[in-house]
């Protein structure tokens, strides 16, 4: 069993780079990678003009073509879209010319996937830096500079200022200390009383799966190698989770000593954090505090960190389609085992952590076990950082002591007439009014922290289709059930929308979602129809509505398929027309 | 005469192979015929539609008088098969899904080699094309699905043997074809 | 020597084995269709997915272990393959009376061994090329599955680095690698095993079509469980 990327030099020449880091490079000072530059850096990378295509086409930001010098893509989470991001997309489209989706041409239109700014919105990236609260105003001032063709550089600062919203900061976000400090103290204790203590303090990973952070930590100290790697996971990809744009942007050096102190107890010297290429805005202070912390001695001797971009790719937030990345190859998930953890990057044993856990980490290395210990629940100790967006006064970050009721949140964020919480993204948890009671922890609804509020005026059928475009949108394409089961799934959504869905088509998605959930390579997959799911368990009514009254329903839209031939021949009698309803 | 299972048939966007592969089954068509009779099909020339038990269906969708016919055809027959290749997936027919109609007809009506009096037809007479050819589950419910091009005069013949007795039909490894 | 229990039959295997090679040297047939017992495993048509001490797992990436009990022919586990084969065969264009592979291909195969009569998803019939630069070698990606045969073997077996893939989700597509992306700019070569593995008929080498009639075929005569992998080298 010789998994994908265990053949790749185990000798790291340059940390800092690779192939996909070349390409985005090129991507912003050329607006675009064309086939003479895939094939000079294809010779430059050692690898061939098909695997740069390859690599290129699999990120949506990367251009096939040179000499983008406008590329608009607004947002498209479905709280964007609540907070008027489809208008905002017609105003844009109206006002510059430009068609949506349209890959032609030096200024361009299209939607993305969630960028992070849910309790902004609604927002945009204008050649990767993003803008929030663009009102129509903004928009129509947008579309004047994109129509003359202006730099983006000479586009006025204040545009693109982003709030960083904390609305109920707790330990974690109070908690500051001076560089080196918990290292300091971690140094001293050393790394075996170390990783004992980040044990009794229970603190478990906050990307989302919730592993214990110490036990992660062993195994790759345990695990042979020349080198080891320590990798911060800021992709931050779920849609609604926004907590480590404001992490990174306020505390990137607390973020750092954690990388380092995770290096001292694990004795890695390679650091890397992987930044989503949606927060190239914080790349700047992310670097400046990688200077300060080297000049204050925290990391730079024997442990050094680089940033990576990424450009446009959720799965790349899955920790070994991350390390792929890192490597520059396309975002495929692994075959685990072996975990990073025993071979990770370039086969290095590696340690990948979320933003939100080295801070956690570092706080208990300056503090010892009890700090977390304080609040939280003895499964979930500590606190989580919630993004709350959606039907609610207050949207932004709220530190909530693990088992917090949803309830409480709610009341927290001045939501009123709540149908529904989505905690978790998309792959987590549709949740009805009758569980708020539930708790945000490991051992009830876990959470890499979004949390996105509906209330009785949404529609959730368009919520759950939103999302399952967006899995569709993201899928790697590597195994088959997520990328034709998503897609699939996808199709029956539209279908039920349209008003043309039965039973049948609910039963379908029953049995799509079933070979998504267990056959699927990796955790998009295996969570890509939670969202269908806990609709048709929770909200029958929102699908009961839509569905026609027959046994049966044609699987696409007659009248519209005979639309060519109409136009073709002038026709419009009776015989050209084909009822849906009559079957 | 009464108590005999009530048979109609049709080809669509097809080719009449499976019709023909029907007619293969040889000896066997006297015992069917003792069982059977056949309503609607290219076997009679009832051009009218009764109720029936047993619908056969082979060929695609590819046009609005598909649609009818197929939903005149589901609306009558107790049990609907789709019966062959281009019935279950399009088959041959659907190769033209990778063009859009306008390429289609232009390239029969218009530009093609040896067209004289290029004009697109468009006498209401002539039914419509379909933007794409579908396979007939997608535009009704089928009940059960014969598969082949044609298929087997072996697989039909367990088909109907089964149906007539009331049973699923089941076939052997090698009733099972797609080509 | 390890015990595993298939289907409540034991049979031995020499750890560490995955659980497709367990099962595959002690002649047991788990379906598959990306698995090749001489290349890397790959995990991408999940075809062999089996309940493995209660969890669904792909055998051909899964670590066979002592006592494991492993379910190949439940229902339910049935019932998800022809799900996944249905989903292959409707989300490209599988047009089998017109194919030369027809007979000698395995995903067909393995829709034959499992009754399929008929994939009724809803079909997408995508747009995709056919690639026919190259003197010796056609490429009909109407019919890939994206299995990545052709991208191991050409790198694994034939040192070359022939294929790629490009694209991702239902965009995701094979690509060649040369200066073009034609395949008759590749260095690929009509005695490379990259030529010859494609177990579907998107790959095929020229002149070699219908030798065998339709009917007297690989899988025409035997199913797969007896006949095999589909054979390289023949259309
Ligand atoms: C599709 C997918 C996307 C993911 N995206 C992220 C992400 O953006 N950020 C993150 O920290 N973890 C993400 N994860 C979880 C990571 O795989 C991994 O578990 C996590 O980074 C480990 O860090 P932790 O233990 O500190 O939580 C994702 C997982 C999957 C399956
Ligand atoms: S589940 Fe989806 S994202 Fe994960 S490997 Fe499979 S196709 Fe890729
Ligand atoms: S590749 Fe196989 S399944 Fe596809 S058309 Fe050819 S014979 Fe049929
Ligand atoms: S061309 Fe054939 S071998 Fe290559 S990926 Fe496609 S199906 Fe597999």
């Amino acid at each position: 069993m010789t998994p994908r990327g265990a053949q790749t030099p185990v000798t790291p020449s340059d940390p800092g780079d690779s192939l996909l880091q070349a390409l985005v490079r090129r991507q912003w000072t050329h607006g675009g990678i064309d086939e003479i530059a895939m094939a000079e850096i294809a010779g430059r990378y050692g690898v061939s003009v098909g695997e740069v295509r390859g690599v290129v086409h699999f990120y949506a930001f990367l251009d096939d073509a040179s000499g983008v010098t406008h590329d608009i893509r607004v947002s498209d989470n479905i709280v964007d879209r609540m907070a008027g991001s489809a208008e905002l997309m017609a105003l844009l489209a109206r006002e510059t010319g430009l068609s949506p989706g349209e890959s032609r041409g030096p200024a361009r239109l299209s939607f993305t996937s969630c960028i992070g700014l849910s309790d902004q919105g609604p927002s945009l990236l204008v050649n990767g830096l993003a803008m929030a609260r663009v009102d129509a105003g903004r928009a129509a001032q947008i579309a004047e500079r994109v129509r003359r063709g202006e730099s983006v550089s000479r586009w006025p600062a204040s545009w693109f200022t982003i709030e960083d919203n904390v609305r109920l900061p707790g330990r974690l976000l109070r908690g500051a200390f001076a560089p080196g400090e918990a290292l300091g103290r971690a140094r001293r204790i050393g790394s075996a009383a170390l990783l004992d203590e980040l044990e009794a303090s229970g603190l478990r990973g906050r990307g989302g799966a919730g592993f214990p952070t110490a036990r992660k930590w062993r195994l790759c100290a345990a695990a042979p190698g020349a080198h080891r790697v320590v990798v911060c996971n800021a992709d931050e990809g779920e849609p609604g989770t926004f907590k480590d744009r404001v992490l990174l942007a306020n505390h990137a050096d607390r973020l750092l000593e954690g990388m380092a102190v995770c290096a001292a107890a694990t004795g890695a010297d390679i650091g890397l954090v992987y930044l989503r290429g949606e927060y190239r805005n914080l790349l700047d202070g992310l670097e400046g505090a990688i200077s300060r912390l080297r000049a204050a001695g925290v990391i730079g001797d024997g442990f050094d960190v680089h940033v990576h971009l990424g450009a446009g790719a959720y799965i790349c937030g899955e920790e070994s389609a991350l390390i792929e990345s890192l490597e520059g190859h396309r975002g495929v998930p692994r075959i685990r085992p072996p975990f990073p953890v025993t071979r990770g990057y370039r086969g290095h044993p590696t340690v990948v952590n979320n933003v939100e856990t080295f801070i956690a980490a570092a706080m208990v290395a300056l503090n010892g076990p009890g700090w977390l210990r304080e609040e939280g629940t003895p499964q979930s100790a500590g606190t989580r950082l919630l993004s709350v967006s959606g039907d609610c006064a207050s949207p932004g970050i709220y530190e909530v002591p693990f088992g917090i009721s949803i309830a409480e949140v709610l009341e927290r964020c001045e939501a009123r007439d709540t149908r529904a919480v989505q905690v978790g993204g998309p792959a987590g948890s549709l949740v009805p009014a009758t569980r708020f009671d539930h708790r945000i922890s490991h051992e009830d609804y876990s959470t890499g922290g979004s949390f996105m509020v509906f209330d009785d005026s949404r529609d959730l059928l368009d919520v759950v289709t939103n999302f399952t475009r967006f899995f569709t949108h993201e899928s790697c394409g590597f195994c088959t059930p997520c990328r034709v089961g998503g897609a699939l799934l996808g199709k029956r959504l539209d279908k039920i929308a349209g008003g043309g869905g039965t039973r049948v088509d609910v039963e379908t998605m029953r049995q799509f979602a079933g070979v998504m959930r267990s056959a699927s390579h990796c955790g998009l997959g295996q969570t890509a129809s939670n969202p269908v799911m806990d609709l048709i368990e929770y909200f029958p009514e929102a699908i009961d509505a839509r569905l026609c009254s027959m046994d049966y329903a044609p699987a696409f839209d007659l009248d519209a398929a005979l639309r060519e031939a109409r136009e073709l021949t002038g026709r419009d009698d009776p015989r050209a027309h084909l009822d849906r309803s009559e079957a | 005469m009464t108590d005999k299972v009530k048979v109609a048939t049709v080809s669509l966007a097809g080719c009449f192979g499976c019709h023909m592969s029907l007619l293969d089954i040889d000896e066997r068509l006297a015992e069917l015929v003792e069982r059977v009779t056949f309503d609607r099909s290219p076997f009679t020339d009832k051009k009218i539609l009764g109720e029936c038990d047993i619908g056969i269906v082979e060929g695609g969708v590819c046009n609005a008088e598909n649609v009818e016919v197929l939903r005149e055809f589901r609306r009558r027959c107790r049990t609907l098969v789709a019966m062959g290749a281009c019935a279950i997936n399009g088959g041959v027919p659907a190769m033209r899904n990778s063009f859009s109609v306008r390429e289609c007809i232009g390239e029969s009506y218009v530009r093609g080699i040896g067209v004289e009096d290029p004009q697109v037809p468009d006498d209401p007479e002539l039914p419509l094309l379909l933007d794409q050819v579908h396979p007939v589950h997608e535009v009704v419910r089928i009940d059960y699905f014969l598969p082949g091009c044609p298929p087997p005069a072996d697989t039909i013949w367990a088909f109907f043997t089964a149906l007539l007795e009331g049973r699923d039909p089941t076939y052997s490894y090698r009733q099972i074809h797609y080509d | 020597m390890s015990v595993l229990i298939v289907d409540g039959r034991e049979i031995e295997f020499e750890p560490p084995a995955t659980i497709i090679e367990a099962c595959n040297k002690a002649g047991v047939y788990l379906p598959h269709l990306c698995w090749r017992p001489d290349f890397s495993p790959h995990g991408s048509c999940r075809v062999c997915t089996v309940r493995a001490n209660g969890r669904e797992v792909a055998a051909c990436i899964t670590a066979a272990e002592d006592g494991m009990r492993v379910e190949n022919t439940a229902d339910d586990i049935v019932e998800k393959r022809k799900t996944l084969l249905s989903m292959l065969f409707v989300e490209g264009n599988h047009v089998c009376p017109a194919c030369e592979k027809s007979g000698n291909c395995q995903l067909q195969a393995v829709a034959y061994y499992h009754g399929v009569t008929a994939p009724t998803l809803t079909y997408f019939y995508p747009p995709r090329p056919l690639d026919a630069s190259h003197p010796d070698v056609v490429i009909d990606l109407n019919r890939c599955i994206l299995c990545e045969l052709c991208v191991r073997a050409s790198r694994q077996s034939d040192g070359k680095n022939v294929f790629s893939i490009g694209g991702r989700g239902i965009d995701a597509h094979l690509v060649v690698n040369s200066e073009t992306g034609r395949l008759g700019d590749s260095e690929l070569d009509i005695d490379d095993r990259a030529a010859h593995i494609c177990p579907v008929g998107a790959i095929l080498p020229r002149r070699g079509a219908f030798q065998t009639p339709i009917g007297r075929r690989k899988y025409d005569i035997d199913p797969i469980d007896v006949a095999g992998d589909a054979s390289e080298g023949e259309t």
